[in-house]
């Protein structure tokens, strides 16, 4: 197969680009403490909350954007950001999903969200954010029974204060990074988890995120706590409308874990990449790390990133409790002029942590991805142990993978171990595969699929299938 | 079954097959042999539809279809299915994976229903066994880290599965020690039937000796100058080349 062919193989159209047209209560460009105001006054939030705001916003002014990664986009212009975009009829926030615009029902239809459905259908308790404030919450009910608060962050602000102040910035301080004291500036919705002592969360936890409004940057606050021997499983998963204008995201995501408490989150990102030129698509610049504070506590990321032109995302774990666990699983999918620069960081604290990374790589077309991890050991963590495997796959020969690992090895009986292979979809394979009677494209799907299968199995089981069938679309394409 | 005429076919600019002419009928088995660079691999390649080879004139007809105008899956689906000398290894995809989706996609191309999974199991135990292959074959990727024997057996092994009307191999032999040739051979001698035709493409007279060909080619320069039954194999092993291309200059 010559490279012209090959080419088209992986070129794919975005076909979840549609703008719905709902007219949004938005605040003109431009940040100041006035904005912040506004932001606070709009979301009714108590004082403190405001002044954490202006501390994160007076931090970042003294920061600057960091430039490590390998990633290449022209400078961003803060001030031709609009900070806050609601849908109009945020007053009377429905109360039921026949009180819902039909037109915003129209978009997750679109999107293969059939929300009633679905949140029926699979037993998933479903916060959905539609641009910047939650439109509906399902199950309330069923969670409030077991005891589990799930709300959005901004309802959580109000009614869970003191949860709210214990725990928001406790992993994530303001000052973080240049991304993350922005997002703390301004955030302005996202999801908020509570599981208490001794309890398992009845049903795996499911938000969509979308971005919409033009010209909206959005920055979303996630906070999840699990109490002692709690369980939770959150599944995130977010598309969004083609358009010409960057957007930037700028994502804070906060999980804590005491005490033999296990937190799974899991990810399957698809938002628009641009245009061929890479034009038009998402910036995408997340902090999501998990604390697990307390003993025998267990974090685990699995992520799927097919979406974005840039993205900036390494889910971390701090692992402080004794025996606490850490885990990453993360396949990343690039193509067009896609860039991602992306990873974890492992930073063993307590004695006898342990962690393992797997991430998957996939390069197409003109695209070029980074994986970035850190194992951290520190000098309290005795026996730490540590596997990394990062594998890059290539299709063609105009995408690039390059692997940047690190390691601090401050304890001298920790285990650390790395493995990492960097291989291409070669025309032999495809010619093998195709003389055996299997077309070109599913030839593609199934050497994807088998090179990723070790994180796809790390999913919740109705995610994995949705990966995998995001990954044939997102590598499909022109075939045939 | 399979007619070749007047087959030329460019690599990069120069002319490697230069008015080969072929005829396979169902039943036979035939050997082609030749020195290094006489263009045997390009014909199995052409026929399998390998992306580089320019067929300047000639055709190649299947069951009386035009081969040339077929995608490489057309191809395998009709029937043609081609041993490599050199498999190529699939990281991450298992052995079983690719034969049952190489299998469903026959049976589909046919109309029929996906294989259940009891009869495929069943259907390549069998085959496995008889090829001496351990069953922990099937859950390794395919050909990754496999010796060379291994991967000869792999393929005949997907032979065996895929009961194709054309196998052609290419170089089946190399690499071999003499118990794995025995053990390929008597793969390859399975699939004899009166349906179905091989052709073998060969350096050595040595395979010939356990798979025994109705039809013995000699290809030199892009064409074939001499052919016969199994005893050209022999004389071609005693003497070498140099004799046929003195008589087909002659």
């Amino acid at each position: 197969m010559a490279s012209q062919e090959m080419e088209e193989l992986v070129q794919r159209e975005y076909t979840q680009g549609f703008v719905t047209d709902i007219e949004s209560d938005t605040v003109p460009p431009g940040l100041d403490e006035n904005t912040i105001a506004f932001i606070s006054n709009k979301k009714g939030e108590p004082e403190w909350m405001l002044e954490w705001r202006l501390e994160a916003y007076r931090q970042w002014l003294t920061m600057t954007t960091p430039s490590w990664a390998h990633l290449d986009y022209p400078p961003i212009d803060y001030q031709a950001i609009s900070y806050y975009s609601a849908p109009k009829k945020q007053e009377d926030k429905p109360q039921s999903l026949d009180e819902v615009d039909p037109k915003l029902l129209e978009t997750y239809e679109k999107l293969g969200i059939p929300l009633h459905e679905r949140a029926a259908l699979a037993g998933v308790a479903v916060d959905a954010v539609f641009d910047s404030v939650s439109v509906t919450t399902t199950f309330k009910e069923k969670l409030a029974e077991a005891g589990v608060i799930f709300c959005s962050i901004s309802e959580a602000i109000r009614e869970y204060p003191e949860l709210v102040r214990q725990y928001l910035g406790s992993v994530v301080p303001q000052g973080d990074n240049y991304f993350a004291a922005l997002n703390s500036a301004v955030f302005t919705d996202g999801s908020f988890v509570y599981v208490p002592e001794g309890v398992e969360c009845p049903m795996e936890l499911s938000t969509y995120f979308r971005i919409n409004a033009a010209n909206t940057g959005q920055f979303e606050r996630t906070l999840i706590v699990c109490d002692k021997r709690a369980q939770v499983s959150y599944l995130e998963g977010c598309t969004a409308p083609q358009r010409d204008e960057n957007q930037l995201h700028a994502a804070v995501v906060e999980l804590v874990a005491l005490e033999d408490a296990n937190i799974k989150y899991s990810t399957v990102q698809n938002w628009y990449p641009g245009d061929e030129d890479g034009k038009g698509g998402i910036y995408n610049f997340v902090t999501k790390r998990g604390d697990c504070r307390g003993d025998r506590s267990k974090i685990s990321w699995t992520q799927v990133e097919t979406g974005s032109a840039i993205t900036w995302k390494y889910p971390s774990c701090m692992l402080r409790g004794k025996d606490s666990v850490g885990e990453f699983y993360s396949v990343a999918v690039t193509n067009g002029r896609q860039q991602a620069d992306t990873g974890t960081k492992m930073i063993h604290i307590g004695e006898g942590t342990r962690s393992t990374i797997i991430s998957k790589g996939i390069a197409a077309g003109r695209s070029d991805q980074a994986y970035r991890g850190l194992v951290k050991v520190g000098p309290r963590a005795k026996n730490a142990r540590n596997f990394t495997q990062c594998d890059s796959l290539l299709i063609g020969d105009r995408c690039g993978a390059h692997t940047f690992p690190y390691q601090e090895i401050g304890n001298s009986s920790a285990t650390v171990e790395h493995e990492a292979t960097t291989s291409k979809i070669g025309e032999d394979q495809l010619f093998y595969c195709q003389s055996r009677g299997i077309s070109e494209e599913d030839a593609v799907n199934m050497i994807v699929n088998g090179f990723c299968k070790d994180v796809f199995q790390e999913l919740p089981m109705e995610f994995a299938v949705e990966a995998e069938a995001l990954l044939n679309v997102t590598l499909e394409g022109a075939v045939g | 079954m399979l007619e070749v005429k007047d087959l030329h076919v460019t690599v990069e600019g120069s002319e490697i097959l230069k008015g080969l002419n072929l005829t396979v009928n169902p039943g036979e088995v035939h050997a082609l042999m030749g020195p290094n660079g006489a263009g045997k691999s390009t014909l199995s390649a052409v026929i399998a539809g390998k992306d580089g080879y320019e067929v300047t004139s000639g055709e190649v007809l299947f069951e009386g279809k035009n081969l040339l105008e077929m995608e490489i899956e057309e191809r395998a689906l009709a029937g043609i299915l081609l041993g490599f000398q050199y498999p190529v290894e699939i990281p991450g995809v298992k052995n079983i994976y690719l034969l049952k989706a190489a299998l469903n996609a026959q049976r589909v191309a046919r109309g029929e229903e996906e294989i259940p999974a009891p009869e495929f199991m069943k259907l390549v135990r069998e085959q496995l066994s008889f090829m001496k292959m351990d069953g922990s074959f099937l859950q390794r990727a395919v050909n990754e880290g496999f010796s060379g024997g291994e991967k000869k057996r792999n393929e005949i092994l997907q032979m065996l599965v895929l009961q194709p009307k054309l196998a052609m191999l290419d170089e089946i032999d190399s690499g071999l020690d003499i118990d794995a040739m025995k053990v390929v051979a008597e793969g390859i001698n399975s699939l004899r039937n009166a349906d179905r035709a091989i052709l073998m493409v060969t350096h050595y007279e040595r395979l010939l000796e356990h798979i025994v060909p109705d039809r013995v080619h000699v290809l030199v320069d892009g064409r074939i100058v001499k052919s016969g039954d199994k005893n050209l194999a022999n004389e071609l092993e005693a003497r070498g080349y140099e004799w046929v291309l003195e008589e087909s200059a002659a």
